[in-house]
């Protein structure tokens, strides 16, 4: 038993020695003197940051895992090949974790980059970190939301509040302009679930005054719990003609659902975003349609304002990315392909 | 065991009319709420976190407590969907092979906590981010979708009961959940699988003084765990018919409350699978039933908390009386 014991505290000894050699080495991949204090930065002689005359623009992400961020990276990519340039993209897990992003943003400062990408996980959390970027002149390109402060050159994004009044004419085109529809979205304190909802029940409150919002559920984008939130529903009000589904894991558990309660074609299905089950379903029949934003192109006007901004460049304060509308009869087109991702 | 055998009861009426009280006030409130459709919605959305709920009732009456069972069944039904989309296995291959995962992985927390004495809350918490990136890793970070294997599918989603008596349209998960129910009571009540994990529960010294190996018994026990836990990540990857490598963080919580509601204690020696399962749906009746009644989110989130203290509220006293 002893000798277990001592053999364990040295196993992770070992280990622990072993992941900090990693890390120093890790560091000292990124930048000469990457472990540079930041006001040490500030003294002029931290030109030591990437290569010289090379452009580095580390982009800081709201996320890795999903679909919509590996688009993003895609282009982000694509245009750092086109212009030259060095691309880093991360992010944290989950969208929950501010102060991980915080940390990415800080490590990315530390590196004294050309120029810095960021989609905010909290505006407000990061504005500090964000001034200290002004202070050593790199330039800020907000992407996917925005952040409540000046400091960004430019933001990239789509706007969602235009792009759900589109799923709800849509919606409303689709039932005829009358009946009770119900909403299924992510979330009620992120910019996109907030500014998707609002956009769509605006949309019918103000143009449609025949149709009723009999409920808006929150299923925190989670499949599963879409799928059983958008049943009950169904349950509640057995004359529901339309659902919507705010983002893809809301859509994927709408389309789950009416399909179990086998209403496929009874209930008109709308989405929003992209992602395998949602194609499927578009070309099945089982949802009419869906709203897609342009990630590649996010991630693409990313870097390019990014280095316009390092060049001196004007850059307009808003670049909206765009967003289609995809159904049946054109999501084999060329224009929707290019946009949507499996 | 006597004693704990007539406590358990006492706690599994009490469970049991809670359930029922449930329904009858969501049946008044809501015409839409007691119909067939409704009633197998609910049975179904329990399966899930049901099967991951009985597997958890193992490892809580060690004492113990396995934080991992959400994300090591986003990781079983991953390599579920690795062995028949990947690597193009037969169907009842990949299913094998993601019990056989989730086993493996309770076998790893079983080993740390009896071998290398890792407290439970640590050592599953490690296999939860253990379970968390290897999921992600052999992935590749996507949804891995089953469409090549449409049999995959009937394992959630069709109705062997509804083949063999028409009319009777109830899905494979919801069965697959009342036999693992019956699996778990044989386990708990008739083998010595379950003598011990009472055992341990109550007492774990007295139990290694009278020479039983307690070591060898508790990773039995988080193996055991391990594999109802692969099981539910089989059932959801087949209703959803994908396996996504970001979901599943959370479920274990769910899977506790589960637990607790049916009145198995967190200090362990004591809990029941009946316990369980009632727990189990009490808590989808709450949330469809609020639902129904279209009470907003928030609300149904502070309600189920309430439940949560009320139920170990009454446990405790009725342990006080005792």
């Amino acid at each position: 038993m002893k000798i277990m014991k001592k053999l364990s505290v040295l196993a992770l000894i070992l280990m622990l020695t072993a992941s900090m050699l990693a890390a120093c080495g890790s560091t000292g991949n990124n930048a000469a003197g990457g472990t540079d204090s930041p006001s040490e930065g500030g003294s002029g002689s931290g030109s030591s940051s990437a290569a010289e005359g090379e452009i580095y623009i580390p982009i800081i992400s709201k996320g890795f895992q999903h679909q919509f961020w590996q688009a993003v990276k895609a282009g982000a990519e694509q245009a750092g090949e086109e212009l030259g340039v060095r691309i880093t993209f991360e992010g944290p897990e989950t969208e929950s974790q501010v102060d991980k992003q915080i940390e990415m943003l800080q490590a990315a400062l530390d590196k004294k980059p050309s120029a810095i990408g960021f989609a905010a996980l909290d505006s407000q959390a990061s504005i500090p970190y964000l001034k200290k970027a002004q202070e050593n002149n790199i330039p800020v390109i907000a992407f996917d939301s925005g952040v409540e402060s000046d400091i960004p050159v430019t933001t990239a994004s789509t706007d969602n509040m235009a792009a759900s009044a589109l799923a709800a004419d849509k919606m409303a085109e689709l039932i005829g302009n009358e009946g009770k529809i119900a909403m299924v979205v992510h979330d009620q304190t992120s910019v996109t679930g907030v500014s998707r909802r609002d956009g769509f029940k605006k949309q019918i409150e103000e143009k449609y005054p025949n149709i009723e919002i009999v409920d808006i559920q929150y299923g925190g984008g989670d499949h599963l719990k879409s799928t059983d939130l958008a049943k009950a529903m169904m349950q509640a009000h057995p004359d529901l003609k339309g659902i919507f589904g705010a983002n893809e894991g809301s859509a994927v558990g709408v389309i789950n659902a009416v399909t179990e309660m086998k209403k496929e074609g009874q209930i008109i299905v709308v989405g929003f975003d992209s992602g395998k089950a949602q194609i499927d379903a578009i070309k099945n029949g089982t949802m009419a349609g869906a709203i897609t934003q342009n990630p590649v192109g996010i991630g693409y006007e990313t870097v390019k304002a990014a280095v316009a901004a390092i060049k001196g460049e004007k850059v307009e304060p808003q670049i909206d990315t765009g967003f289609y509308w995809y159904d049946k009869n054109n999501i084999d087109s060329d224009e929707i392909k290019a946009v949507i991702y499996e | 065991m006597n004693i704990q055998i007539k406590s358990g009861a006492l706690q599994q009426v009490l469970a049991l009319a809670s359930l029922v009280v449930l329904i009858l006030f969501f049946t008044f409130s809501s015409s839409n709420f007691f119909q067939f459709s409704n009633i197998v919605g609910i049975l179904l959305s329990t399966a899930v976190i049901g099967v991951l709920a009985l597997g958890s009732t193992f490892v809580i009456i060690t004492g113990g407590i396995d934080l991992s069972v959400g994300t090591v069944m986003t990781l079983s039904g991953v390599m579920t969907g690795v062995c028949i989309t990947f690597w193009g296995l037969p169907v009842p291959v990949g299913i094998l092979g993601g019990i056989l995962t989730g086993a493996l992985c309770g076998l790893l927390s079983g080993t740390a906590v009896a071998k290398m004495k890792i407290p439970p809350f640590i050592a599953t918490l490690a296999m939860m981010m253990i379970a968390k990136g290897l999921a992600l890793i052999i992935s590749g970070a996507k949804p891995v979708y089953f469409n090549d294997a449409e049999s995959f599918a009937e394992v959630s989603q069709g109705s062997v009961l509804g083949w063999l008596i028409p009319g009777l349209d109830i899905p494979n998960a919801v069965v697959i959940f009342f036999i693992a129910a019956v699996v778990g009571y044989l386990i708990l009540s008739k083998t010595i699988i379950g003598r011990y994990n009472f055992a341990l529960g109550s007492n774990e010294e007295a139990t290694r003084l009278s020479g039983v190996h307690v070591g060898f018994w508790k990773i039995v026990i988080y193996t055991l765990t391990g594999a109802f836990t692969g099981l539910a990540g089989v059932m959801m990857a087949s209703r959803l018919n994908s396996a996504n490598p970001a979901l599943g963080a959370g479920y274990e919580l769910e899977a506790i409350a589960a637990v607790v509601i049916g009145g198995t204690s967190l200090s362990g020696g004591k809990g029941t699978i009946i316990g369980t399962v009632i727990g189990a749906l009490i808590m989808s009746v709450l949330t469809n039933g609020l639902r129904i009644l279209s009470v907003p989110q928030e609300w149904q989130t502070v309600v189920v908390g309430f439940v949560i203290i009320l139920a170990v509220y009454a446990d405790i006293l009725r342990r006080r009386k005792a």
